[in-house]
Parts: C-alpha cells; structure tokens; sequence
C-alpha cells in the first residue's frame, strides 16, 4: 500500500500546491525515488499484464490438489452439508445483497484480461509470503491542482490524475487527466461490484461531506475550504496510490479507463455512497451476513481469530484517532494563540523608548511570528501524517471486514446449492417413483446443472478463502511499511521543524543581550 | 499597633539582595512560606515562616509611613494577589503566570517583593520589615489602620482625577507613556498565558497519545505483526518525548519571560498609583492655592498655611518620584533583559536537546527492520 506524498505535508491553510511535476511524483516505496522510473528492467512485474500460460498452469494445479489454506475439504463436504442447518429461509438477505452489487454469481472481471485474481493463487502459504516479496512498484499515480470549475451550487472541483507509468498495458509511459471526486467515486462502486464475492480489500476513497463541498461551491478561498481541498485531494491521492499497487485491481480495465480515458462518463449512482459512508455500507452487509440462518461451521479457526483481531484494532485505530484529532486542535490554537501574543509584542516594542529593549521586543514579535508558521506546519504534519493514516487504516479495515464477510457469502451460496442439489434429487427419486418419465428428463438435467453450480461454488469458495489469506497477509505486510514510513517521515519533519527554531533562538539571542 | 518611634534611622540586620523564599507549604488551606535571610555580622541565618497576610501587614506598615517626606512619590514595590489552595478560576486568572509551576513563580514573586524593599533607600528603614524577616513570631494579623493609599485606589470618584492636565511636561510625558505601557504590558502578559496553557494542554495530548499507542501491540509471531507492534511502541516513545519537551517548553516560558511580563506589569501599575497620587496632590495644590487666593482676610492666613503644606509636600513628593522614575526606568530595562537573555537560552538549550532526541529517534526508526 502507498504511503502518502513523499512532498512535505502542507500548511493550513494550505498555499498553493501546485502541481507535481513529474520528477516530483511520489512513488510507493518513499526509498526509491524517481529511479524507479528509469531503469525499469523488472520481468516479473511486466509479466503480470502478459504471461498468461504460466498462470493457466497454475490454475491447473490449483484445482488438482486439495486447497491447503483453508479448513474446507473436498473431502469433508458430505459431513458439513450433513451438520449445516438446512432450513433456509425463501426471504435471502443474502441473495437481494448479491442483487445489489453483483449482476450474477460467479462473475467474473471483465475478459480483455484473463486472469481473475484467483488464478494467482499459489498453494501454499509460502509461495504466497514469496508471491508478495516479488511485487514491485512501476505505477505512479498524482492527484493535484483542485481547480473549481463552473458556479455556484452546480460548481465542482476537478483534480488533475497523473500517471507514470512503463507497464505496456497502459497506451503511453506518462498522461494525465481531469476527473472529479463523484469519478473517484464511481471508480470504487464499480470495483467493489465486480470484486464482490472475490475477497479483495478495495480501498475505500474519501467520504461525501456536504458541508466541506457547500463551502468550496460558494469559494475556494478561505482557510477552512483550501484545507478541505486540500484534505480531499490528498486523500483521493492515497486512494489512487493504494489501488494501483494492488496487483489485482491494478489488472481491472475500469481501473485503467479512469487513468487513461479523456472523458469519463459521469458516474450516477454514487447516491448510495453518501452520508455516513462507506463504512455504514459495509456494516449493513455485515448484518445480512449475520442474519442468515446457516451460521459458517467454521473449521478454520484462523479466519475466527483473525476477524476478531481486524475488530480489535479498528477499535484501538479509532481511540488512536481521537487522540490525534484532539492533538491537532490544539497545535491549531496554539498557532492563533502565538499569532495574537506577537502582535501584542509589536505593540509593546512600538510603545517603549529605550531603544535596544524596543528592538528587541519587535524582534520577539517577529520570532514569534516564524514560530507560528512553526506550530501550522507541526499540526499539518500530526493530521496529514497521523490523523489521516488513521483514518485510511480504519477505513481499510472495514473493508476488510467485508472480505471476510464475503467469504462468508461465498460458503452460504455453496450450502444453499448443495441444499437444492439435494432436494432435485429427492425430487428426482420421487419421480421414478410415480413413473413419470418426461419430468424424470428434466430433473436429470436439473440435477446434472446443480451438480456443475456446487462444484463452482466450492472451488469459488476455496478461491475466496486464499484470496482473503493472501489479501490479510499483504494488508499487515503493507500496514506495517506504511506505517513507519510514515512515522519516519513525521520524525524528519519534526526534526527540520526543531533546527530552524534553533536557528530562531540563536538569532534572538544576541538582540537580546544586546539591551543595555 | 506599629509606634512611629523616632529614633535613630534602624537599619536592616540582614543582607537585602540574598533573601529567599525557600519552600512553600500546605497547611490546610493556608500557604506558608519559608523566608531565609543572611545576618549582615556573621554567618547567622535567620529561618521565618510567614503567610500571605504578613506580607499584607508588612506592606500596610509600608503605606502608613506619613511622616516620611514624600513617601507619596514612592514606587512601591506591588505584591501579587492572595494566593491560595484549591483557588478558583477567577483567582486563578488573577494570578496568571504566578499561579502555575507549583506556586515556584510565585515564591519567586515574594521574594523579589522583600528584596525590593530590602534594597530600597527610603522603604528599608522601616521598623516593620526588619520584624517581617526576623521575628521568629508571625507579626501580628490585626487589621493596620486605613491610610491614604488605600483609600486612594479604591475610590472610584478620585479616578476623574487621573487624567487631570500637569504642570511639568516631565511628568505629564511619564504619565501618558505609563498608561499606554501599563495596558500593553497587561495584554502581552495575557496573551503569553495563553499561549503557555495550551503548550500544557498539548503535552497532557502527546501523553495520551503515547498511552494509547502502548496499548497497540499486537500478539504474534508474524514477522509483520511484530514489525508494527515495534513501531507503535518506538511511537510511543517519541510522543512520551514530545511531551517532556512541550513540558520544558511551558516551563522555561513561565520561570523566565512569563514571570517578567508579569514583574513588569505589575511594576507599570505600581508607577502607576504612584503618579496618581502624585496627579491627587497637584489638584490638591492647586485647590489650596485657589482658595488661599480667593480667601477672605479673616481666613487668608490660614489658607495660606495650607497651600504652604501643600506645596512642600508636592515638592517632597516630585522630588522623590524623579528619582524613583529614573532608578525604575534603569531597573526595568535590566529585568527584562536578564528575563529575555534567560528565557532564549532556556528555549534553546531545549530545542537543542529536543532535537537530539528526534534525531535519535530517527536513527532508531531507519534501523528497524
């Protein structure tokens, strides 16, 4: 997962940040710098978009050997389906979500590309850790230049997309285009339909905020609305940045659309993403899930204990940032607190007759003055670096939640097959029974076509359980990364921050000793 | 009951500049305070312990010298408001600077209060501070008898006179740069509070955040799960360091530029009161010269005794508030500097520390794997 901008927080209110040029671009990993662009010479990385039999092989082999990464065999079906509580219910929660946010089971991305990301899967839990080492980080995407464009309450912002690229998919190695954040947006929408079902952690983009965008409609001038811009912008930036280094979504022909394609078609049904968010969205399939009546026989207990786990940390993540928050509104009153002491500091200096001690004294005000600047940049740097990786992290995890909720769905669809399979052949049975052989023809067909549905819904579930594995085990790996990248990063700004207050004192010193 | 005794000017047995206020103590709801001074002959201490209403008695000792030529032209040296345990927020405010870090600044506070008097010509003759410093038995708390300073500050009628025109441009040109210099320093001084109650507020944050951050170390022999719990506790740390720095931070600003705008403040009010009184006497004169002028014979001699008095007196008291002008304007620039020079190189020794520390941090975090 990207870490934010390798380009030093801006203050609030945030001064022009304009536009990164393409040296400036930020890259994944904030070690490598412009590099990377350079000398791509990687084969494993451009193998991704084109060599396509090695990863039928894979399939293949997939599908022969038993799934080692989850507690479900193929062996153990009968015992499960005996065990499973058969009585569904004919109202599905389940089924009516599926409606929403995928057209038809068992879909698949579209096909200008052909592996799912299932068909990555390697066997073992170690390929999968060695699966990872090998991604390499050669798309660079940069959200900048907020521009409002039209008038009032029909005014929107655009943001400049960016992208350098040398993956031969894409139709040049650098282009830019304009979007706004309702294509940010439809972008995610149209990911998490077709992701649905398949396990993958889509990163959720920035939620709506009706007041922050009634403001910007009216102007984009004042400090509260430059810093939402500005907020938004970067956010949308780290959405971007997380979508293309993940190697599955990174492949999605909508993902590649949004980059590349001049004119967007307007994305429409964003309504369903308003208000609290994605958050509020993911919690009400998390109580459908919880509310069909076949509760999961889980014989895995890593995917237990894990999901216990991602609620326990997005409850310490959120305490985290409250915290935080509660830390940058104080650095902000202090920043005013300072800006009004040195005026009074002025004053005072104006006021006094001995010289050196008035010139001292306007001095201090103007020390004071820098030191306000300061204090701005110290709690930019507490929110852009803290308080908002908090709040994507807290974000992602709920979207981890939702993997983990749509394994679940995934194993409910193969039981509730398994359940139909087995009342087409009583229904089967019963009909050779009463002698009727044009119906009997039928059923074997029905039979024969269930039979096919529970052999796909379970290989789909042992996908999504590896997909979910290696997704939770790349989603650590790149918290972990994130996280001190981004903790180097404060320290560093914290640092410079502390050298030019030095440099202040240093120079205020002699001003002061030199009072007679 | 103080007797103005005349006698042989007494003077003090204890070296003026090296009196301490030594400790502060709880006692209920009481503060004592512990006052050290140095025996003039020998190498005696003498050990007090005193609350705030000795200070108050001694300071009403001060103001009811009558007999002291122009002991109106005085610039006495102000005593900070009553402290006390378990204040409220209006004393609190009141207090401002002297209120925090423990009442240290404010024991600084009282100290400076003794010593100005110690070292003050005409204020360290009195019988009073000599028992205030010496007398192993708290001076007595009876209520000193009202005098002319305290009816003077408090009646809101003689405020009319403080804009009353001068005589000399000297004064006049003292009294405007005291009242625009009283106001600027008062605001200054409040401003800096402010500025230094939230520099508290963000180290009690940063303490809070480094808490929590504990609390995020997660179980586990996965290498990535034990790389972030190593770095939420390397983060903790960083913000228990930031909030011993924001701490040092507070506190350099409150012991050096705090307590010195708050000295100087209250030295600009104590002027002022001083030329006030001074303003009260001019008017005074000047309504005795009218009334000796416009007496009739009967009473003329009389009212010409009068404006005698009342010239003296105005002479005694110009006389020695030109010297204490002079002396306050030299002692004032020379307290601020002293507060200026100390409170830059506090900040800097901390901001110098305080940047090792990140430094080190840094080093610590790149290390990590």
């Amino acid at each position: 997962m990207a870490a934010s901008s390798d380009r030093s927080p801006p203050p609030f209110p945030a001064a022009e940040e304009s536009a990164a040029a393409p040296s400036d671009m930020p890259d994944g990993d904030s070690d490598e710098g412009e590099d990377i662009f350079v000398s791509n010479s990687n084969p494993v990385a451009v193998s991704r978009g084109v060599s396509q039999p090695d990863l039928f092989s894979e399939e293949e082999e997939a599908s022969s050997t038993p799934a080692k990464s989850n507690g479900v065999h193929s062996d153990e079906d009968n015992d499960l389906f005996a065990e499973a509580h058969v009585e569904l219910s004919t109202d599905k929660p389940g089924s009516s979500d599926r409606k929403e946010l995928s057209s038809s089971s068992g879909l698949r991305p579209a096909s200008s590309f052909t592996q799912s990301p299932a068909a990555m899967q390697p066997t073992s839990l170690e390929q999968l850790e060695e699966d990872e080492a090998k991604d390499s980080f050669d798309v660079d995407v940069a959200v900048t230049n907020p521009e409002k464009v039209g008038d009032g309450m029909n005014a929107y912002v655009a943001y400049k997309v960016s992208t350098r690229t040398s993956l031969p998919m894409f139709r040049s190695k650098a282009f830019t285009v304009r979007r706004r954040y309702s294509d940010f947006l439809g972008l995610y929408e149209k990911l998490s339909v077709k992701q649905s079902l398949l396990g993958c952690i889509i990163p959720p983009p920035p939620e709506k905020s009706v007041v922050g965008m009634t403001k910007v409609k009216v102007g984009m001038d004042d400090p509260s609305s430059v810093e939402f811009v500005e907020r938004r912008r970067a956010a949308l930036e780290r959405y971007l940045q997380r979508v293309v280094s993940h190697p599955s979504l990174l492949q999605d022909p909508d993902v590649r659309e949004f980059l590349e394609r001049e004119e967007l078609p307007r994305a429409v049904s964003t309504q369903a993403l308003s208000g609290a968010g994605f958050l509020k969205m993911i919690n009400k399939a998390s109580d459908a899930v919880n509310k069909m009546t076949i509760k999961m026989n889980e014989s895995d207990t890593w995917f237990e204990d894990k999901f216990q786990e991602v609620e326990n940390e997005e409850q310490q993540l959120r305490k985290l940032h409250a915290l935080v928050d509660s830390l940058v509104n104080h650095r902000k009153e202090l920043c005013g607190n300072t800006a009004v002491f040195a005026k009074s500091m002025a004053m005072l200096g104006n006021s006094e007759d001995n010289t050196a001690l008035s010139r001292a004294l306007s001095q201090l005000a103007e020390v004071e003055d820098k030191m306000e600047q300061l204090h701005q940049e110290q709690a930019a740097s507490d929110f852009f670096i803290f308080e908002e990786l908090l709040a994507d992290y807290i974000r992602l995890l709920g979207a981890m939640r939702g993997c983990f909720d749509q394994r679940i769905r995934a194993w409910q669809r193969w039981q509730e097959a398994q359940s139909t399979l087995q009342k087409k052949r009583e229904a089967e049975a019963k009909l050779l029974w009463a002698n009727k052989p044009d119906k009997l023809q039928q059923a074997k067909e029905e039979i024969t076509e269930w039979e096919a549905r529970v052999t796909q819904y379970e290989r789909d579930f042992d996908r999504v359980g590896m997909t979910v594995r290696k997704e939770v085990l790349r989603f650590e790996k790149e918290k972990a990364k994130d996280f001190k990248s981004q903790i180097i990063k404060y320290l560093e700004a914290m640092l410079q921050s502390q050298q030019r207050l030095i440099k202040f004192w240093e120079a205020f010193l002699p001003e002061a000793k030199a009072i007679a | 009951m103080m007797e103005e005794v005349k006698e042989v000017t007494p003077t003090l047995s204890v070296h003026a500049h090296n009196i301490k206020v030594t400790e502060v103590l709880k006692e209920g709801d009481t503060l004592t305070f512990l006052i050290v001074s140095q025996k003039l002959s020998g190498t005696g201490e003498y050990h007090v312990d005193r609350t705030y209403d000795d200070f108050e008695w001694l300071q009403q000792h001060l103001f009811s010298q009558e007999d002291v030529p122009g002991i109106q032209g005085v610039i006495f040296p102000p005593l900070p408001a009553k402290a006390q345990v378990n204040a409220s927020a209006k004393v609190m405010k009141q207090l401002g600077f002297l209120g925090l870090e423990e009442w240290q600044p404010y024991c600084k506070a009282l100290e400076n209060f003794v010593q100005q008097i110690a070292a003050h010509s005409i204020l360290c003759k009195n019988k009073a501070l000599e028992i205030f410093l010496t007398s192993p038995d708290p001076p007595g708390r009876q209520r000193v008898r009202k005098n002319i300073f305290n009816r003077l500050s408090q009646a809101v009628v003689e405020m009319r006179k403080e804009s009353h025109k001068d005589v000399d441009e000297f004064f006049q040109t003292e009294r405007d740069h005291n009242l625009v210099l009283t106001g600027c320093t008062k605001t200054a001084t409040e401003r800096f509070l402010d500025v230094v109650l939230t520099e508290q507020k963000i180290a009690v944050a940063c303490g809070h955040f480094s808490a929590a951050l504990h609390l995020c170390v997660e179980q586990g022999e996965d290498p990535d799960k034990q790389a972030f719990s190593k770095a939420c506790v390397k983060l903790s740390e960083v913000f228990n360091s930031m909030k011993k720095n924001m701490t040092s931070v507070a506190e350099n600003n409150v012991n050096t530029l705090g307590v010195g705008l708050d000295l100087e403040s209250r030295y600009q009010e104590a002027e002022k009161e001083m030329l006030f009184r001074r303003t009260c006497k001019l008017v005074e004169l000047e309504t005795a010269r009218r009334n000796a002028e416009k007496a009739k014979p009967v009473k003329k001699a009389a009212m010409e005794e009068v404006k005698k008095v009342a010239e003296t007196e105005f002479d005694h008291i110009c006389g020695v508030a030109k010297q204490e002008i002079a002396q306050f304007h030299g002692v004032r620039v020379k307290m601020l500097q002293q507060a200026l020079v100390q409170w830059c190189e506090k900040q800097l020794l901390t901001a110098k520390e305080n940047a090792d520390q990140f430094d080190q941090h840094l080093q610590a975090f790149r290390g990590m794997a």
